[in-house]
C-alpha cells in the first residue's frame, strides 16, 4: 500500500465531499485530485522520474497538498519545506537533497530568487502567485504554476513504485548545524499514520483545523490522516491570530485541533474564551513538547467536552507515544506508552534493555522508523543500529526517559544540546553560525533559558571584538534575515567573557 | 504615506527586517503573507502600538483585519483613537 493510496479510495467514495478549506474557498476531493493530477501531469513533462526529489517550499494551502500527491503518484519523493527558512539554508538543503523541482511561491521569491544558479541539477521551478515580486525572471527554470493541464493518461504516472521506495525527506536540525534529511519510505508513513489515526480514533466525519505549518510533519499528518479516512482538513496559514482560528473552528465546526505547547499558552492567554461556541470539538492533541499541569487543567476546564491526548514524537519516525485520556488524571506529566504496532524501551549506556522504574534512552522498533538520514552513513549509524531480527534497524531517539512502575514514559532530557523552541527543533550551532557571520562578534554562546510561552527561549551571550558596538535589535535582526525566526534569539546578553573548558571550548554549563 | 504608516513602517524595519526585504512592502500589504511578522513579532507589534499611541488592543480586536498591513493598522488606531 502506498500512501496516496486511501486518498484515492476517498476519492472515489465521495468526490463531491469537501476535503480542504482554505479561507474562503473549499475544494473538494475531486478538485483535490485535479490539482494534483495538473501538477503530476506538469512534473511528469518536465521530466520528473520515480525517486526525483521535489521540494516543496510554500504556505499551507491547496497547492501544498496538490503538491505532496502529484509527488507520490509519480513515485517522486516530496520534500516539504519550511516557509520560514532563509536563502542560505534553503540552498543547503536543495543542494544536499539533489532536488530536481522547487515548487513555491511568489511572496517567498526573497529566500529563492538569489540561489538558483549553482543549482545545476534543480530543472523546474513552479511558482504560485502573480510573480509579482520577481518580475519576468530570467532563469528559464522559473515558470507559472501549472494549472488547467490536461493530465496525463491514467496509469502512466503510477509507475513502479512499491512501499519500499522513499516517499518524503524531511529536514530535521541536527547539532552540527546542519540540516539532515529524514528518508521515509511509503511503508514508514503509512505505518505511523494508521497507527496515530487508530489511537485517537479518527473518524471520516472530522474536521479538523491544522494550523502547524505542513512542513512540520505533524501538520503534514494532519493532511495524511484526514485525507485516508475520507475527513476534511481546515487549513490555517498561521496562528499569529488566535482568535480568528477561534472563529474559523466555531463557523466550520471542527472536531479534532491538533496544536503544540506554544499554540495551547496563546489561547489560554485570551480572555473570555468561553465566548467561542467549540460545542463540536471532540478531541485536542498536543504534541512538539509536554504541556503543564496549569495548561492541561485549564484545557480541560474550558474544553469539558474534548478528550486531551498528550504525545511525543521524533521527525525519525513521527510519532512514538501518547497517553491515553484516561490517564491524564492519574499520571498528567507521562507522555504515555508505545502505540499500535510499535514496541518502545529504554536502554542503558551499553545497551542493555532497562526494567521498569529506571531512566535511559528510547529505543522504537516498528515499520515506522525511518529508512535513514540522506547521504549522511555516519549520523545514520548512530540513530539506527541492529535490532532482534536479523536485518532489522532500531531508532535511538537520543532522548532520556524513566518509566514509572507500570512502564508509562515520562520525558527526561535531550542527550544533544538542541532547544526546543515553539515547538521546533533548534540547533545552538546553527544560531551560532549565524551570530559568527555578524561583523564584530567574537565569541556566542547559544543556549536555551525557560519561557512561558514557547517552551525554551533562545538566548545569546556574545562577546565583541574591541571597538565594535552593537545593540540587542541589531543582533535579533541579523538572525530574523538568516534564519527561520523562532531560531533567532528572544535574548541577547553582551559578556566580556565566556566561560572556557580546559581545552578552551566555550563551556556552556552554567549559563542559561 | 500618513505619519501612522510612516511610524509603524520604521518600528518594523528597525526590529524584524534587513536589506532589500525592507523597501518592498506596501501599505497594502500583508505581513503575514510576506513573512515580515511572525506570532511572537504580532505581539511585540501589539505592545508597541500600546505603548506608543496609548490604546489598549482587546482581545477580540487581535485580528488581521486591524493589524495586517499599515493600512489596517492606520485606519484600526483612528477608529481607537476617535473612539
Amino acid at each position: 500500500m502506498l500512501l496516496h493510496h486511501d486518498f484515492e479510495a476517498s476519492l472515489r467514495r465521495h468526490p463531491s465531499k469537501v476535503a480542504l478549506v482554505c479561507g474562503s474557498t473549499r475544494h473538494t476531493y475531486a478538485e483535490v485530485d485535479l490539482r494534483a493530477r495538473e501538477m503530476a501531469s506538469a512534473l511528469q513533462r518536465r521530466g520528473v522520474q520515480r525517486g526525483d526529489r521535489v521540494a516543496l517550499f510554500l504556505d499551507n494551502g491547496i497547492e501544498f497538498v496538490a503538491g505532496v500527491y502529484a509527488a507520490l503518484r509519480l513515485g517522486a519523493v516530496f520534500m516539504p519545506i519550511n516557509p520560514l527558512t532563509k536563502s542560505d539554508k534553503l540552498a543547503y538543503m536543495l543542494a544536499d537533497a539533489r532536488a530536481s523541482v522547487l515548487l513555491t511561491s511568489d511572496v517567498l521569491s526573497p529566500a529563492w530568487s538569489a540561489i538558483l544558479d549553482p543549482l545545476g541539477g534543480l530543472h523546474t521551478v513552479f511558482v504560485t502567485g502573480a510573480l509579482r515580486t520577481t518580475p519576468a525572471s530570467p532563469d528559464p527554470r522559473v515558470l507559472a504554476w501549472p494549472e488547467r493541464v490536461a493530465a496525463g493518461p491514467e496509469g502512466s504516472v503510477v509507475g513502479d513504485t512499491i512501499d519500499q521506495d522513499l516517499a518524503s525527506i524531511i529536514y530535521t536540525s541536527g547539532s552540527t548545524g546542519f540540516p539532515k534529511g529524514v528518508m521515509l519510505t511509503h511503508l514508514n508513513m503509512v505505518s505511523a499514520a494508521c497507527s496515530v489515526s487508530s489511537y485517537l480514533g479518527l473518524r471520516e466525519s472530522d474536521v479538523v483545523m491544522c494550523a502547524l505549518p505542513l512542513a512540520f510533519d505533524y501538520g503534514l499528518y494532519q493532511v495524511l490522516m484526514a485525507f485516508s479516512l475520507g475527513a476534511s482538513v481546515v487549513l490555517e496559514r498561521s496562528f499569529s491570530f488566535p482568535v480568528k482560528v477561534l472563529e474559523v473552528m466555531v463557523h466550520e465546526r471542527v472536531t479534532v485541533f491538533p496544536g503544540v505547547p506554544t499554540m495551547f499558552s496563546m489561547l489560554m492567554a485570551l480572555d473570555n474564551l468561553a465566548r467561542f461556541d467549540l460545542g463540536s470539538l471532540r478531541m485536542i492533541t498536543n504534541t512538539a513538547a509536554a504541556l503543564s499541569d496549569m495548561h492541561i487543567r485549564q484545557l480541560r476546564d474550558l474544553f469539558p467536552q474534548a478528550t486531551l491526548y498528550s504525545m511525543y514524537g521524533l521527525t525519525e519516525c513521527q510519532r512514538v507515544t501518547y497517553l491515553p485520556p484516561d490517564q491524564l488524571d492519574i499520571r498528567p506529566t507521562s507522555v504515555g506508552r508505545g502505540m499500535p504496532n510499535e514496541e518502545v524501551w529504554l536502554v542503558d549506556d551499553d545497551g542493555k534493555r532497562l526494567p521498569h522504574g529506571d531512566t535511559g534512552e528510547l529505543v522504537v522498533r516498528g515499520s515506522h522508523v525511518m529508512r535513514g538520514y540522506w547521504e549522511k552513513p555516519e549520523e545514520t549509524a548512530k540513530r539506527l543500529r541492529p535490532g532482534p531480527i536479523a536485518g532489522e534497524m532500531l531508532l535511538y531517539s537520543g532522548d532520556l526517559f524513566r518509566t514509572d512502575s507500570e512502564g508509562w514514559l515520562y520525558f527526561v532530557s535531550r542527550r544533544d544540546d538542541i532547544i526546543k523552541s515553539r515547538g521546533e527543533k533548534v540547533s545552538p550551532r546553527e544560531v551560532e553560525n549565524a551570530l559568527h557571520s555578524m561583523e564584530g562578534v567574537y565569541e556566542v554562546a547559544v543556549v536555551g533559558v525557560p519561557d512561558e510561552v514557547l517552551g525554551q527561549a533562545i538566548k545569546a551571550y556574545v562577546t565583541l571584538k574591541p571597538g565594535a558596538r552593537l545593540t540587542e535589535r541589531e543582533v535579533i535582526r541579523h538572525c530574523l534575515a538568516r534564519l527561520e525566526s523562532f531560531m533567532a534569539p528572544k535574548f541577547v546578553e553582551f559578556v566580556d567573557t565566556l566561560p572556557k573548558t580546559d581545552t578552551g571550548k566555550i563551556k556552556k554549563t552554567g549559563l542559561g | 504615506m500618513t505619519d501612522t504608516q510612516t511610524k509603524v513602517r520604521e518600528f518594523i524595519q528597525d526590529n524584524f527586517i534587513m536589506g532589500a526585504r525592507a523597501a518592498e512592502f506596501g501599505p497594502a500589504d500583508s505581513f503575514l503573507d510576506l513573512h515580515l511578522i511572525d506570532s511572537t513579532g504580532f505581539l511585540e507589534l501589539i505592545t508597541y502600538l500600546e505603548e506608543t499611541f496609548g490604546i489598549t488592543v482587546k482581545d477580540e480586536e487581535m485580528l488581521p483585519e486591524n493589524l495586517d498591513s499599515l493600512q489596517a493598522i492606520d485606519a484600526y488606531l483612528a477608529r481607537k483613537l476617535a473612539a
